[in-house]
């Protein structure tokens, strides 16, 4: 399975993003084999709306089976579930970090009612 | 003649520089609330509802049988509120802007519009005043579709005064952008300032004639003015910062009506306002 992390750098020692929808860019894991490669997302920093919905999209087209950020906003997470998405919210400080968490089981998946406005 | 009045701050004194206008005038006159979000004309004026219309927007609806998951509806949406999710096209109607492309880049002609209410049109009885307000439903967000059905209600044979929105984004713009003259009111204080250069430079990219005029006169400080000056401005009135005027306007009640002084004030202002011509520029020198 893939997971798509929040991402402000091009490797796994990058910061994990705490934002989703205007993340700058968002690392593509693959859990089989460790490989990973990096969607560049900065057209979303300046959508005038919708930015979570289409970082969604974004993903959804990179058949991630989770996605591991800080926050994500109501509109976005009814996408990644419309999407078949899971969400998970950590406070890791890099994605390293995030991925070792996400393994171990540690990291809850996140239900609606998590993803505050903002 | 289409008068606008606005402002960048909010709570300035457009509305009651809108509704106080439209008083003094001498003949039947249109005063437009095109605040949606919030309108409060009404509030001073002695009137009966008269007509109530339901105001609806379009929004997509996709045909699945019809429709292949080629994406190119979500491709072309700007505003994303057509997006492609896993197997299925989802429509968010809350950020459609109703631009009809979705539909015309379809290949498969699976997409057909609905409507979707966002407001109601409010039109109000006065004696020389026809009130005409929008007033957009609670939870829905975007005030530039209700602001255009309403001006459509303007009757070009009469004068109109829109009192718009605060601020300068999208309701402001689709407000004011036809108007023949723009009223900025601003009060003399740092962040009327800092709100009014940002309306003076939306107005210079409309092209629009425009003056301001600065209320509450006696707060504050001289930069407004100071502005004004250096960007050849006119100030068309003062008005001062008197608490009779509050209590009048917390009564809702006009200053025109009770408070003769003023009445002369908004005289002058309406007459310098006709003095110009549409379409040229109102500046100094």
């Amino acid at each position: 399975m893939k997971i798509a992390f929040t991402s402000s750098g091009d490797n796994l020692r990058a910061p994990l993003n705490p934002h989703f929808g205007r993340a700058p860019k968002f690392l593509i894991y693959d859990l089989q084999n460790g490989d990973f490669e990096i969607i560049d997302n900065r057209q979303n920093l300046n959508a005038v709306q919708g930015a979570g919905i289409q970082s969604a999209e974004t993903v959804s087209a990179s058949k991630v089976g989770a996605v591991v950020t800080g926050h994500c906003g109501p509109k976005a997470f009814q996408a990644l579930n419309l999407a078949g998405i899971k969400v998970f919210h950590t406070d890791s400080e890099t994605i390293a970090e995030a991925i070792e968490k996400y393994k171990s089981g540690a990291l809850v998946e996140a239900t609606i009612e998590d993803s505050e406005r903002h | 003649m289409i008068l606008a009045v606005a402002s960048g701050k909010g709570g300035t004194g457009k509305t009651t520089v809108s509704v106080n206008l439209a008083k003094i005038f001498g003949s039947s006159i249109q005063l437009l609330d095109c605040d949606v979000e919030e309108p409060n004309a009404h509030l001073f004026l002695p009137t009966q509802l008269e007509l109530t219309e339901v105001v609806d927007t379009l929004v997509p609806e996709i045909n699945t049988s019809a429709c292949d998951l080629c994406g190119d509806c979500s491709y072309f949406c700007k505003f994303n509120a057509v997006a492609k999710l896993g197997a299925q096209i989802v429509v968010f109607p809350e950020l459609c802007h109703s631009c009809g492309g979705c539909e015309k880049v379809c290949p498969k002609s699976a997409i057909h519009y609905i409507n979707r209410r966002i407001g109601v049109i409010e039109t109000f009885k006065s004696s020389k005043i026809n009130l005409i307000q929008g007033r957009l439903d609670i939870g829905m967000s975007m005030a530039p579709p209700l602001i255009r059905t309403l001006k459509s209600k303007i009757d070009r044979k009469l004068p109109a005064i829109l009192d718009a929105p605060p601020g300068n984004s999208c309701p402001v713009v689709t407000t004011i952008q036809d108007a023949d003259f723009v009223l900025l009111v601003t009060e003399p204080t740092p962040f009327g300032l800092h709100d009014l250069r940002i309306s003076v430079e939306t107005l210079e990219a409309l092209d629009l004639a425009f003056a301001v005029v600065i209320n509450r006169m006696g707060i504050g400080d001289r930069r407004v003015h100071d502005f004004c000056k250096e960007k050849n401005i006119r100030v068309l009135s003062e008005i001062p910062n008197d608490r009779k005027i509050a209590e009048t306007y917390s009564r809702g009640e006009l200053m025109v009506d009770l408070l003769p002084e003023y009445k002369k004030i908004f005289i002058d202002l309406m007459e310098r306002i006709l003095e110009f011509q549409p379409n040229k520029k109102i500046q100094d020198g």
